[in-house]
């Protein structure tokens, strides 16, 4: 990828996060221990302080390197999701990926984070916006980044009327309906930043 | 130090109910049993550090194995990641 792009692409999901951070840490005080914007953050500031580094590596390489650097820093339970996701994408993704070769990764990404998180789809997570996604990201069709990033925000509010049965909106059983997840909604605002920048 | 009982690990999203745990285990079990106690986010506030708790894990290292006991979610997930980062033939030693 070109290196400006791909600086771009970086600077741009992480911002998304820094200026959501006070809307995912709401969504978490309603129905999680209240951290997500914070923890979410403080992964996504240590990703900025190292753009330059890894605006200059392979894409692979800065996908490691961001899963990496999210584990060590986030401190939460989506340290090692978001960590894990970008890691497996980092080892499945060639240097140039075509469409076909990013479906594949995102599929091995998502399998690894169910497995770690031991979930599935339809438990109010996270998996709820990057499977629907991915479904999105395999059809041959035009206008694929605006299609990508649409059905990524309506799948996030697709979890607000369902009811959480992993993590600890689980704890809240019914209560959790009504609120969306925060997860879910951290993964569409990174994907939406990602298209928006590819489409320029 | 008995290195033929399994080592305890402590990890609380607060430094204050990780180190309080640890006290009480030590009054119990003495000084029979390897035990560390890791809390906090790398900042310092309420969450939990992979980093550290791999420190912890090898402070408490034992020979039988480590018995990592944790809090909530993210304790737990991190604490899971901890483990993938230990070499092999450690990593199958430790349970959460």
């Amino acid at each position: 990828m070109d290196p400006t792009v791909q600086r771009k692409l970086i600077e741009q999901v992480a911002n998304a996060v820094v200026s959501h951070a006070d809307e995912l840490t709401t969504l978490d005080q309603a129905i999680g221990d209240g951290d997500h914007g914070l923890n979410m953050k403080r992964g996504a500031t240590a990703i900025l302080e190292r753009l330059d580094d890894l605006a200059a590596m392979p894409l692979p390489d800065a996908l490691k390197a961001m899963g990496q650097t999210l584990v060590m820093k986030v401190g939460g339970a989506s340290g090692p999701l978001y960590g894990t996701l970008l890691m497996t994408l980092g080892k499945e993704m060639p240097i140039a990926p075509k469409q076909s070769d990013v479906v594949r990764a995102f599929g091995a990404a998502i399998a690894a984070v169910k497995k770690i998180g031991r979930s599935d789809v339809g438990q109010k997570t996270m998996l709820d916006v990057l499977a629907p996604v991915h479904v999105e990201l395999a059809v041959e069709a035009p206008a694929l980044l605006a299609r990508v990033r649409q059905r990524g925000a309506a799948s996030a509010d697709a979890t607000i009327p369902m009811k959480a049965s992993k993590g600890r909106a689980s704890f809240l059983g019914e209560r959790s309906i009504g609120h969306m997840d925060p997860g879910a909604r951290s993964s569409s605002l990174m994907i939406a930043a990602a298209c928006t920048v590819m489409e320029e | 130090m008995t290195v033929s009982n399994v080592g305890i690990v402590i990890v609380s999203h607060s430094p204050k109910v990780a180190e309080g745990a640890a006290d009480m285990v030590r009054q119990m079990v003495g000084d029979s049993v390897p035990l560390a106690w890791t809390g906090g986010n790398v900042e310092g506030g309420l969450g939990t550090d992979v980093a550290a708790i791999i420190a912890a894990i090898e402070r408490a290292w034992s020979d039988a194995g480590v018995a990592v006991l944790v809090d909530l979610g993210g304790a737990e997930t991190n604490s899971e990641m901890a483990i993938d980062m230990l070499d092999s033939g450690r990593r199958e030693k430790v349970v959460v």
